[in-house]
């Protein structure tokens, strides 16, 4: 199944693919982020692949000063009953990265809590919201410089 | 029209015109032509918690309707990073807090991945077993308070009942009846015991005929009926395009179901069916519900059976936690339990995703390690979350009354929705 999808991938578009990772039997294949619609979309649609549920949407902070962020795509064939990921890496000078839901309506709370914990801006989402903090909060909270006993004030609390 | 008398001028002067000078009066010509935005939640009985739903409504008929998480959202992955992977445990058992014990045994089989960390087979048939009751406990709390929702109060109380008898096994297990933390890498907090054997051969004796019971207040009951058939009806491939997992994708006739699909710990070599209906609306997944509990049931027993000799937790001193009564006596369990405790169990490099099928569908953790005690990231994949961005489609042109129908056939658990 792997030998087939890393097969597939770079025969579909060898310049998308930038590279895999194999660990623990979990297979990882890292992608150009601008194709990543487009690879999604042939992983989706190809009659042996067939992933066609996200199961996950998640962004990784690897505080380095070249792509520092890490979008990682869980997909899920129901059909061959495997699991694939897929990987994108950001530039903190270009926040943004082409979304999903196109391809899978399920990206889109995924890519909200995304963008919520660490303001990766998904060019093309429906309806680009925070999900867990609130509207008027200024910070991405997952983000390896935000504190982890938070900032003091920037949450407004109700005066006694 | 009868003529006013004086009496009722001043009748009106006293209450009504206080009320008509108010500047806060609305005046509808036809209320029919207006569309009413209605805020339901976030402290509201049938939302299960803290969900929080906007609703646009026309007449009776929901529009739109717009969910709103984080009432709850206490930054789990943050602590996470700030915490040794044995010091998250206790943290597990505030996700799904209905069913804690099989969120342990997630998190740790997926350090065990991640570490490469063999356990013992009677450890592995004790993970079954206490995932199996969780199930059924929730399964269990899911049926009553959906039954609740839509007016059967009953139902909650006698499925609360067969609730205790399981949070009382597990209190014989490991101390606690709620928060349990039993699971510990590479192994479990305590052994099983004949007791508990006893206790849950007892409570399987009576579960068939008690579940029967709690089915037959509502299999023949036309309100119940009513209220759920055909009822936030949603397509199967809807559901597949939303990532829906669990009970929920189940009752629209898709079998996914992890313990047989991607097998973990011991279940293949357990006999179980994967209840499957096709009608996905809430009275199916009521009834793909009560179905999980009967093979739930059937899985305890063959595990009960099963079950080996052995020990309970791996011979793995570097990566599993001693026995507390060794530590306090022995130099070298000291020495590893000082180093487990402060520095951690140091995994290799690397990043895994590992789910299990829980109570509401699939539980995943995926965890970002880079080589010291504490994970660089873990990111909790919780089933009840993904489960409620379907209410947006669940919801549209259903009537108002149905909303708390479908809220409570989602079966969301808060605490895990928001993390």
């Amino acid at each position: 199944m792997k030998d087939l999808i890393l097969q597939k991938l770079t025969a579909f578009a060898p310049e998308s693919v930038r590279g895999h990772e194999d660990f623990h039997g979990d297979l990882t294949v890292i992608v150009r982020k601008e194709d990543i619609a487009r690879v999604g979309q042939f992983l989706k649609t190809d009659p042996d692949l067939t992933f066609d549920m996200v199961i996950d949407v998640l962004g990784v902070d690897m505080y380095r000063p070249d792509d520092r962020f890490e979008v990682v795509y869980i997909l899920y064939s129901l059909r061959n009953r495997a699991y694939l990921r897929l990987k994108v890496r950001v530039d903190e000078q270009d926040l943004t990265v082409p979304s999903v839901t196109g391809v899978w309506p399920g990206a889109n709370w995924p890519e909200r809590e995304t963008f919520d914990m660490f303001g990766l801006k998904f060019t093309g989402h429906p309806d680009l919201r925070r999900l867990y903090m609130p509207e008027e909060f200024e910070y991405y909270p997952l983000r390896k410089d935000f504190p982890t006993m938070g900032i003091p004030d920037s949450l407004p609390l109700p005066r006694r | 029209m009868a003529v006013r008398t004086t009496d009722d001028v001043t009748r009106k002067s006293r209450i009504l015109t206080a009320l008509e000078d108010q500047d806060t009066a609305v005046v509808f010509d036809d209320p029919l032509e207006n569309d009413m935005v209605l805020n339901m939640g976030p402290q509201h009985p049938a939302t299960h918690g803290v969900l929080r739903l906007l609703i646009r409504l026309d007449g009776e008929t929901v529009v739109a309707a717009v969910p709103e998480l984080g009432y709850l959202h206490r930054g789990y992955e943050k602590i996470a990073e700030a915490s040794t992977y044995h010091e998250f445990i206790p943290h597990t058992d505030r996700l799904d807090y209905l069913s804690p014990i099989s969120n342990n045994v997630a998190y740790v089989l997926a350090i065990e991945k991640l570490a490469g960390i063999e356990i013992p087979e009677r450890a592995a048939y004790i993970r079954v077993l206490v995932c199996e009751m969780a199930r059924i406990a929730s399964h269990l709390v899911a049926v009553g308070s959906m039954a609740m929702d839509v007016g059967a109060l009953t139902v909650l109380l006698w499925t609360f009942r067969e609730r205790e008898k399981i949070l009382d096994i597990y209190d014989v297990l490991c101390g606690a009846r709620f928060t349990t933390s039993f699971a510990r890498i590479g192994g479990l907090q305590q052994d099983w015991t004949p007791q508990c054997t006893a206790m849950l051969r007892r409570f399987l004796e009576e579960f068939d005929g008690d579940l029967a019971e709690v089915e037959n207040l509502l299999k023949t009951n036309r309100i119940f009926i009513d209220r759920c058939e055909n009822v936030g009806t949603i397509s199967r491939e809807n559901l597949i395009g939303l990532g829906i997992t669990g009970p929920i994708l189940r009752a629209s006739g898709v079998p996914r179901d992890l313990r047989r699909d991607i097998p973990y710990l011991v279940y293949d070599k357990l006999d179980f069916e994967v209840i499957t209906l096709t009608e996905s609306d809430s009275l199916a997944r009521f009834y793909v519900r009560i179905g999980e509990m009967k093979q739930s049931a059937r899985i305890l027993r063959q595990a009960l059976g099963m079950l080996p000799g052995g020990p309970f937790h791996a011979d793995d001193p570097k990566h599993v936690l001693p026995r507390k009564e060794r530590t306090y006596t022995r130099m070298e369990e000291l020495i590893h339990d000082f180093m487990l405790i402060n520095i951690g169990i140091d995994p290799p490099v690397g990043e895994i995703y590992s789910a299990v099928e829980s109570s509401k569908g699939e539980l995943g953790f995926y965890i970002v390690s880079d080589g010291t005690g504490h994970p660089w990231r873990m990111k909790i994949r919780s089933p009840s979350a993904n489960n409620l961005s379907a209410l947006p489609l669940l919801l549209k042109g259903a009537m108002i009354s149905d909303i708390v129908a479908i809220i409570g056939s989602i079966d969301p658990v808060m605490g895990e929705a928001d993390k």
